[in-house]
């Protein structure tokens, strides 16, 4: 990477020279979007239909797209009705295999997770961001583990488990408890239960519809040793605030990791709203009490750096030079100067300038 | 620059609009906004595909201009290289880079098509064009004193400026300003009449002048450097076909931008006319400030749909493939309050150009023809001039 790496920096600075005022990757990316370093894309090159409302996409990036870890997530930028429409999903595909996956379940009202999982062909072009986010399993992999997944929470550990599998052959020593309505929700049903016979995997299936939802209490009946492993979970925001509160209590908080999937919603109390200026851009909008600042920028037209859209990945970050932010889902204000705001789950406290 | 400043006179003529009353104005301006908000709300797929298709047609024949002009020793090669970097060049310009600066397609959240990070190939750098352009000019467009745009500060373009001796000169200095025109406006953008008078200080330009030369040594080395060098022994004439395109694009926008603003039947403002004007009269103003060119399509698009600059004045962020298809329902207003819409061939228009030029180049020169005043068949309250006064129609 050292020497070739360099050779191609220069490569493209000379290039440059030709290309002025564009840059080569603008050039690239006509001819061909895969080539393009700077805006990425990827080709869609298989469909699979998980269930009713979830699809997989099989996606092939450019040749420089980074390898993910097992857990991550990337950014998927789909154009529809002309505007670049950006959401986050977890790879579900191991680092190793040739494409890379991820799996949409489409929300109701959704417009982007519709159009990924119903109208999206193969041959379709998608823009992707590079792999993010710390959902991931630390090396040596822990011996004892245990996995609590709901509903499409089971797609970072999906990724995890076939990166295991495909690794060492036993997974006896792994717990996965998924929550789901019924045995036909299950995503990954089937290859979940095979890989469960195959490599010694303790499958426990629950089904909402019939049992309940898991509470800490049933936890502790269906994995008595949960607070001996190290355990990554990720659901609905009201499941992990209740394993968070019940490690924090019973067991070690340190043992437990959670990746969170929908954005915050703005539950904090006091918000107001207010003025966002961008002082970069100098565009300037109307930021309603609960709205993003991203949001309010973006609808007045802004370009604003965004990753993850639910506070997670830091992409967002702009310094704050003057006003009050509050963060939408713990009401924490931010008032100080130079201090780095995330655009994606702040809003506007009274009116506020941010450095993009 | 100029040895004595630009000064105006007070305007002597009525404004064509001076029969409107205040309600009928501001009636105007909701008509405007409505059309606006219809168009910018219907903005979908096909709009971007249509700025995607141009600038994939834009970068297709700069390659293939500057492939051929590596053989440029072949007349072929060389006639039809700089014919396809002629083209390249304005549509760089016009359809692309002035109206993706403009913003008219940010809307489509594309960091790649997108007014902040656009850079065009003109020697004025898209920070500078952005200011002196998107903002002066646009807001203040044919204000007298406010509006550098009204003759780029070296020439006379309305009677009430006052005469100078060097304005003897001006249809001189517009053919050589049409030549060089892409450097008018590189030095213009620079405000060097600004730093006389002392509203730009002395570290605004320097801090300018390093971001242009940033710029311009690259542009400069590309066309005159390094794609002549890569064509070996057709250095020379690769050189002179890329002059050549440059000098075709100049006199190309030139045309275009003086037929914007500057023939008959557009008008020019008096500065107070600023102080507290409503959306309907700046809408007023845009309209009687600007004037269309007639043609083909292709014309169009050659242009930067400048050949719509009502339109273009009235929704300066309105995609420019949109222009065409409101061009009608803008005319019926401007025909339904009593307004001129002037448009006119492009020969047509810049003949006119050029005799005002020439005319003006003269003291005097008052009886600028074309400002058509038409009465409403009905008042509902007193006629309002420019200065607020009530005012009687002028034949």
């Amino acid at each position: 990477m050292g020497v070739l790496g360099s050779i191609g920096q220069r490569a493209r600075h000379v290039a440059g020279w030709f290309t002025q005022p564009l840059l080569p990757d603008d050039l690239l990316g006509t001819l061909n979007p895969l080539w393009s370093r700077v805006e990425p894309h990827a080709r869609v090159v298989g469909v699979r239909r998980e269930t009713a409302d979830t699809t997989t996409l099989l996606l092939r990036p450019g040749p420089a797209h980074p390898v993910h870890v097992a857990g991550q997530f990337v950014g998927i930028g789909l154009r529809i009705d002309g505007v670049w429409q950006w959401r986050t999903y977890s790879v579900t595909s191991a680092p190793g295999d040739r494409d890379l996956a991820v799996t949409v379940t489409a929300l109701p009202g959704g417009t982007v997770s519709g159009a990924l999982a119903h109208r999206t062909p193969v041959g379709a072009l998608l823009r992707i961001g590079p792999p993010a986010g710390d959902f991931v399993l630390p090396t040596p992999v822990p011996e004892k583990l245990l996995f609590l997944t709901a509903g499409s929470g089971i797609t970072p550990v999906m990724g995890m488990l076939r990166d295991l599998s495909a690794r060492s052959e036993s997974l006896s020593g792994a717990v996965l408890v998924h929550c789901d309505r019924t045995p036909a929700d299950l995503v990954f049903g089937p290859e979940l239960r095979a890989l469960a016979a195959e490599t010694g995997l303790t499958l426990i299936e629950r089904h909402t519809a019939v049992e309940g939802r898991l509470t800490p209490e049933t936890l502790t009946d269906v994995v008595p040793d949960w607070a001996a492993r190290q355990t990554w979970a990720c659901g609905p925001t009201a499941m992990l605030d209740a394993l968070t509160e019940h490690w924090a209590r019973a067991g070690d908080p340190e043992a437990l990791h959670l990746e969170r999937f929908v954005p915050p919603a703005a539950v904090a109390e006091g918000l107001t709203g207010g003025r966002v200026s961008f002082t970069t851009s100098g565009i300037a909008a109307d930021a309603g009490p609960g709205t993003p600042l991203m949001a309010a920028g973006e609808a007045a037209g802004a370009l604003l750096p965004n990753g993850c859209r639910m506070g997670i990945c830091h992409t967002c970050v702009g310094k704050l030079r003057s006003g009050a932010v509050r963060n939408l889902h713990t009401g924490d204000l931010t008032d100080t100067p130079g201090q780095a705001v995330r655009t994606c789950v702040s809003g506007a406290a009274g009116d506020v300038e941010i450095e993009l | 620059m100029p040895p004595t400043p630009i000064t105006f006179s007070p305007q002597t003529r009525p404004s064509a609009a001076a029969h409107l009353t205040a309600e009928q104005v501001e009636q105007l301006g909701a008509e405007l906004d409505a059309i606006r908000a219809e168009v910018m709300d219907s903005l979908g797929e096909a709009d971007a595909r249509y700025i995607h298709k141009i600038i994939a047609i834009q970068r297709g024949l700069e390659m293939a201009g500057r492939g051929a002009l590596l053989f440029s020793r072949f007349p072929p090669a060389f006639v039809a290289g700089t014919l396809a970097l002629s083209v390249a060049k304005i549509l760089d310009n016009m359809e692309i880079g002035h109206n993706v600066l403009h913003g008219q397609w940010d809307w489509m959240r594309d960091p790649r098509i997108h007014s902040t990070t656009w850079e065009w190939d003109h020697t004025t750098p898209a920070e500078a064009w952005k200011k002196t352009h998107n903002y002066e000019h646009h807001t203040f467009t044919n204000v007298r004193g406010k509006d550098r745009d009204l003759g780029y500060s070296v020439m006379r373009i309305t009677p009430e400026q006052d005469w100078r001796p060097v304005d003897l000169i001006q249809p001189l200095t517009n053919v050589g300003l049409s030549l060089i025109f892409e450097w008018g406006i590189t030095l213009y953008d620079l405000e060097f009449d600004r730093v006389q008078d002392g509203t730009k200080s002395k570290e605004e330009l320097k801090k300018d002048l390093k971001v242009l030369w940033r710029k311009l040594r690259r542009q400069l080395a590309k066309d005159y450097l390094l794609f002549p060098a890569l064509s070996g022994p057709n250095f020379l004439r690769t050189a002179l076909a890329n002059l050549t395109a440059n000098v075709i694009r100049n006199v190309w926008s030139h045309a275009v931008i003086f037929c914007g603003h500057f023939p008959d039947g557009t008008e020019t403002f008096e500065e107070d006319r600023l102080e507290g004007e409503t959306k309907g009269e700046w809408y007023v103003r845009q309209m009687l400030g600007s004037a269309n060119l007639t043609g083909s399509p292709v014309f169009h698009i050659m242009t930067g749909n400048l050949s719509h600059q009502i339109e273009h004045h009235l929704f300066p962020d309105m995609p420019s493939n949109r222009y065409a298809e409101i061009a009608p329902r803008i005319r019926e207003i401007c025909d339904r309050y009593g307004l001129t819409y002037t448009a006119g061939s492009l020969p047509k228009q810049y003949g006119k150009v050029v005799r005002t030029i020439c005319r003006l180049a003269f003291p005097g020169g008052g009886t600028k023809k074309g400002a058509q005043v038409t009465a409403l068949p009905a008042q509902t309250g007193p006629a309002r001039s420019t200065d607020g006064t009530p005012v009687r129609l002028a034949g």
